[in-house]
């Protein structure tokens, strides 16, 4: 019953967040600056775990299948298919449900509690629109270019584990991720990050929300926000992986 | 004029209030006084539609304003400016955007008009040259002061005040007070305070209303209040040491 109950409050927002905006260039001037506080601020974290994790898969696949029967390439292309498959949107989901997540919870969440969501609506604005609307453009438009960047500096730092680890020849490497390369796949992972982009703008904004009470209940309604992300990112991982690659 | 008729407002088994019913007039500062967690805010917040109230009626201005839909409440929402007790001033906005922003939301005005007004209206609460000032930055008397100037940024014909002095020293408090005074004369508003503040009921108290547990005890002018007959209004009016002092050697 309480899952109902939280379910149907979400909905709710989520559909008061879609209503009409009262002006719309003001709305406009408020996702691009989204865009810079949620999406640009977050190439960096982005990038440098892209290029770890890149390199790592790469070593890591390298020292486990060494065999003579396994040519070296394929390990250029398991890093190639692990970036693009799983980890550049999934992991960087789950990065981004912490870091951008727990942001807009506590953002909205502080706002709640000290009464800057009552001034809104007051002045007559619809908060839930004004607030959370351009989150969800804003994370909808610009995480599958996350996630694309992801990939390629996934793929690079895979390279570079070759270059000065000496994994193995970049050469190989190079064969390997352009070997039977499917371009659905970058559309599947883009599909994925649209769906997760919603999850991370909508959920923490609903744990914002509606908390109650002072700075602790902020905490606790912004790492809530995280574990909730986190459960739905991956359960949505599995519907969407069966539908879309089954 | 703001009405208020039989409102009643109930939390699960808590009636916060009770069969409340009164009026507030139009070019008066109403004062709604009371001990904290006697339901003024709710009454506050039921006014301005924040929470519904169970049953019971709100009028502005001969408009039934609790029975109508989002859209007729969002009109007369706008004819409403409202101080916050911690000024709820928006902390990613620096002043000029935070008076500017219903000016933003539901004008056409240029931003030459809109800053104009901006300027005059910081002018009219004696702030200059904070304009780029982050509301981080600001005292508490400065805060409290352009939230005045963001409620009337766009000429309210409502006041709402939800205890405006809170946090401020008294010399502080009494600037605020005359100050909400002077603009609900000047513009002629129908103006509600919520306080406990007793230097605000006999500064500026045209019409006070007392309330002791969710329902109206007792209302009068600062003038009657010092001499009421009623308990639970001289036990507040007279809560401290000194003021149990005065009230004897009044009597």
């Amino acid at each position: 019953m309480r899952f109902l109950y939280h379910f149907g409050k979400y909905y709710q927002l989520v559909g008061k967040s879609f209503s009409k905006p009262e002006k719309v260039s003001i709305y406009y001037r408020r996702a691009l600056k989204e865009i810079e506080l949620l999406g640009i601020n977050s190439l960096g974290i982005v990038a440098l775990i892209s290029v770890f994790i890149g390199a790592v898969i790469t070593m890591q696949t390298a020292y486990n299948i060494e065999n003579p029967f396994i040519p070296d390439y394929l390990i250029g292309l398991t890093a190639r298919d692990t970036m693009l498959l799983e980890f550049s949107t999934t992991m960087i989901a789950l990065i981004l449900a912490g870091k951008v997540g727990s942001s807009i919870s506590s953002e909205i969440g502080t706002m709640r509690v000290t009464e800057q969501i009552d001034a809104l609506e007051i002045m007559g604005v619809n908060s839930a629109s004004y607030l959370i609307l351009p989150k969800i453009i804003a994370n909808v438009f610009f995480f599958p270019l996350l996630a694309i960047l992801s990939m390629v500096i996934g793929v690079f730092g895979g390279w570079l584990a070759c270059i000065l680890l000496d994994v193995i020849s970049p050469e190989d490497y190079i064969t390997g991720i352009r070997y039977a390369f499917i371009p659905y796949y970058i559309y599947y992972s883009c599909v994925k990050m649209v769906f997760y982009a919603f999850i991370i703008s909508t959920v923490p904004a609903y744990h914002g929300y509606y908390v109650e009470g002072g700075s602790l209940e902020v905490g606790k309604a912004s790492t809530r926000s995280v574990v909730y992300c986190s459960i739905l990112i991956l359960s949505v991982d599995v519907v969407l992986t069966q539908l879309l690659l089954s | 004029m703001i009405e208020v008729k039989d409102v009643v407002m109930a939390f699960g088994d808590k009636t916060v209030l009770n069969h409340v019913s009164t009026a507030f007039d139009r070019g008066k500062t109403n004062l709604v006084i009371g001990r904290s967690g006697s339901g003024k805010t709710v009454l506050l917040k039921s006014i301005v539609g924040l929470v519904q109230v169970t049953s019971g009626e709100i009028w502005y201005d001969g408009a039934l304003f609790n029975k109508m839909d989002f859209a007729g409440q969002k009109e007369i929402r706008k004819q409403i400016g409202m101080i916050f007790q911690g000024s709820a001033l928006f902390d990613s906005l620096n002043v000029q955007q935070n008076v500017m922003f219903p000016l933003d939301m539901f004008t056409t005005m240029s931003t030459n008009e809109k800053l104009e007004r901006v300027n005059f209206c910081l002018c009219r609460v004696s702030l200059e040259n904070v304009n780029q000032l982050m509301p981080a930055e600001l005292s508490g008397g400065m805060k409290k002061r352009v939230a005045i100037a963001r409620a009337i940024a766009m000429n309210p014909k409502y006041l709402l005040c939800d205890e405006p002095n809170s946090g401020l020293d008294p010399q502080t408090s009494i600037i605020i007070d005359n100050l909400i005074k002077e603009i609900t004369e000047e513009y002629d508003i129908t103006t509600i305070i919520n306080t406990h503040d007793m230097n605000s009921v006999l500064e500026i108290g045209e019409k006070i209303t007392f309330i002791y547990e969710g329902r109206i005890e007792w209302e009068g002018t600062k003038d009657e209040i010092l001499n009421s007959q009623n308990q639970y209004v001289d036990n507040f009016v007279f809560a401290s040491g000194m003021g149990k002092k005065i009230k004897n050697m009044m009597v």
